[in-house]
């Protein structure tokens, strides 16, 4: 039943994907965090790699693997940069699986391709300026007008709101029905009445873009909606379950990221004529670090395997995204202590491992209502 | 164009460590990688067939089963078929059997336009079973290519670096070259590469008496190679540098070379 291997298929895309962060991510990535900049020429290579359509089926143009093998590569990319990390999370998780499960045929053949492509890039907007950890206090509106829904409201803090060519969004049809009058839509960028606002200024994940959607009288047709009216809380909810199982990869990725910076620095750092690493003090932080991370996987993996097999996983990759985002952050603090004041210097990377880090508690929803969500499932409060 | 490309699972040598007593490589735990000129040799065959309309490119190589890691890898790199050579007969091979092998399962597999090899594995570094190949197979080779392109007439145009000049040659087809790492960057495979290299693409294993070779021209029965010793050279000495009249030190670097038996 338990079986910790990974097949050799798995072990190949790990690998490959693991040259190719190391070549082609790792070395832009201090410099486009610096420059708080989102790379295009970057998130097509992950398109041409085939990152952004891990899980979209082949027949709509995606690679059709599975959510553990998904995690492989979140995993090693979030390690060379975690905004390519989200990038791909996004597309995959928040966006491609949406409408893979939700949308109509249309729908699929019009935006999956696309997606896997690199042709269209994609957001995902849920959060509002009231509705943040409570997000089915929805204030964007849909509203039936004949042959098209009529679109007021906005979004704030969509990662890839200000690149991406069309949004999956949250809205609501009814709201005297509250949770159950709200519903998903598809809005294509160039729509009238859609605009992108602000971009935000960010600690961390700098390389990913994160801006507001503005929704005014805008008009979308009929048939840009998901499933049907009243759904979008149950699309929304379901859609975030998945996506936390990425995120305690991304957790992986980033804490790795940082683990080994710090025992590269440790072998090399000599003080009172030792290499730090022979110090029982800083050997031990480093035996922690590496049991949380193994904790995370572990977590991530089995959370990827109930999904995979059909069975709910809704408490696991809570679990999995609470434990690991947060161990992330640990892990990335200590990267820092043990490279002492060179840590929070740029020169090296570990001060960025430790901003990126933190974002992972935030997302997709706080560590606060992760453990909501574990709490409902396991005391049924 | 129809390509084949012998490749090779090797320890990957940064990875490496010598036994000091036996003076041979430690190769527990060390990861299996496909021998990296090997990448640079299947590089260079995707990009002549996509520039010559097509084709299919077929990796061979001896091994154990656990070869077959290497062999996927280069599928998922767009290579089309994957052939092993896998049998306890083959074992103990040095170069002369390995590339005996290689002939029989080359004509077995019929028609091709161009062989082409890595320069050497790095877990040997002979650069033997290429031009060994070419022999067994009667065809023309040119080893240390690092660009090449077929013509309108047919000939195939490379470029060999040899002792730092360029050679330029035109070879007849079927023809076998060697290739330099400097020749290209050899693609990292995508996602879709990957999986179709386990789900699609054919895969097949054939034995010695696939081949139907005599066996005391294959593995260690067919290698005339006996290894004595492996050791690593000791470090040249700090050289002499003579300074002063010049007809006293050619003096005395004609008595040193005679000491020696130099001269
Ligand atoms: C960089 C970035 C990218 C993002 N990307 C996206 C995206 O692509 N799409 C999208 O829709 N959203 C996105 N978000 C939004 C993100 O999901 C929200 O910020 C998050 O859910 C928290 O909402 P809030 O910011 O309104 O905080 P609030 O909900 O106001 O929370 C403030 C604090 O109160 C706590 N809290 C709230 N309610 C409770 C409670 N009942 N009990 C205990 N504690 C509570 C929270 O845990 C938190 O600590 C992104 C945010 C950031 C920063």
């Amino acid at each position: 039943m338990i079986d910790f291997k990974l097949t050799p298929e798995q072990e190949l895309i790990r690998k490959t994907v693991a040259e190719f962060a190391a070549t082609v991510i790792a070395p832009v990535a201090a410099e486009l965090d610096e420059k708080q900049e989102f790379s295009m020429e970057l998130t097509r290579a992950l398109a041409r790699q085939g990152y952004l359509g891990i899980i979209i089926p082949p027949e709509y143009g995606g690679a059709g693997a599975n959510t553990l093998t998904y995690c492989q590569v979140i995993e090693e990319v979030s390690k060379a940069c975690a905004a390519q990390g989200v990038t791909m999370s996004l597309s995959n998780s928040l966006v491609a699986y949406p409408i893979m499960t939700y949308g109509s045929e249309e729908i699929k053949r019009k935006y999956l391709p696309a997606l896997a492509s690199g042709e269209k890039l994609g957001c995902f907007g849920l959060t509002e300026p009231n509705a943040g950890s409570d997000s089915s206090n929805q204030e964007t509106t849909a509203v039936d007008d004949g042959d098209a829904w009529v679109i007021n409201g906005s979004k704030i803090f969509i990662s890839n709101g200000g690149v991406a060519d069309f949004a999956v969004i949250i809205a609501s049809t009814n709201r005297a029905a509250k949770i159950r009058g709200l519903s998903a839509f598809i809005v294509d960028k160039g729509t009238p009445g859609f605009s992108v606002g602000v971009k935000e200024n960010k600690l961390g994940i700098r390389a990913s873009n994160t801006a507001e959607l503005v929704f005014q009288n805008c008009r979308i047709p009929k048939e840009n909606i998901l499933a049907t009216p009243g759904r979008g809380f149950r699309i929304a909810m379901d859609t975030l379950d998945g996506g936390r199982i990425g995120v305690g990869a991304q957790a992986c990725g980033i804490a790795r990221a940082a683990y080994e910076a710090a025992c590269k620095y440790a072998k090399e750092r000599k003080q009172f004529g030792s290499a730090l690493i022979d110090f029982q003090g800083i050997a031990h932080k480093l035996a922690d670090m590496r049991l949380e991370i193994e904790t995370t996987r572990l977590l991530t993996w089995k959370a990827a395997w109930l999904k995979d097999n059909k069975k709910r996983f809704a408490k696991d990759a809570a679990m999995a995204k609470l434990y690991g985002s947060e161990m992330a952050t640990r892990v990335a603090h200590q990267a820092i202590q043990i490279h002492g004041g060179y840590g929070f210097i740029k020169d090296y990377p570990v001060e960025r491992y430790y901003r990126d880090a933190r974002i992972l508690e935030l997302y997709e929803g706080t560590s606060e209502v992760q453990r909501m969500v574990i709490a409902s499932y396991v005391l049924g409060v | 164009m129809n390509i084949i490309v012998p490749i090779k699972q090797v320890p990957d040598t940064n990875d490496v460590r010598i036994d000091p007593e036996t003076g041979t490589l430690i190769r527990e735990g060390v990861p299996s990688i496909v021998n990296p000129e090997d990448r640079h040799a299947v590089e260079m065959a995707l990009t002549l067939k996509e520039q010559n309309g097509g084709g299919r490119v077929i990796v061979l190589s001896m091994g154990p089963p656990q070869a077959e890691a290497a062999l996927r890898e280069t599928l998922a790199m767009g290579a089309d078929e994957a052939i092993l050579l896998s049998d306890r007969a083959f074992a103990g091979a040095d170069t002369l059997a390995t590339a005996c092998a290689l002939a029989a399962a080359i004509r077995k597999i019929g028609a091709y336009d161009l062989i082409i090899c890595g320069r050497q594995a790095i877990d040997g570094d002979t650069a033997q079973v290429g031009p060994q190949l070419a022999e067994f197979l009667q065809i023309p080779q040119a080893t240390y290519v690092q660009a090449l392109q077929r013509e309108s007439d047919g000939l195939l145009r490379v470029e060999r670096a040899v002792e730092g000049e360029v050679q330029i040659l035109a070879l007849p087809l079927p023809a076998l070259v060697t290739c330099l790492k400097e020749a290209n960057h050899p693609r990292i495979p995508t996602l879709k590469g990957c999986i179709s290299a386990f789900r699609e693409k054919p895969y097949r294993v054939w034995s010695a008496a696939d081949l139907g070779v005599p066996l005391e021209q294959i593995g260690l029965k067919g290698s005339p190679t006996q290894v004595r010793r492996t050791f690593t050279p000791p470090p040249r000495g700090q050289g002499t540098v003579l300074t002063g009249d010049p007809a006293q030190t050619v003096r005395a670097l004609m008595d040193t070379l005679r000491e020696k038996g130099l001269v």
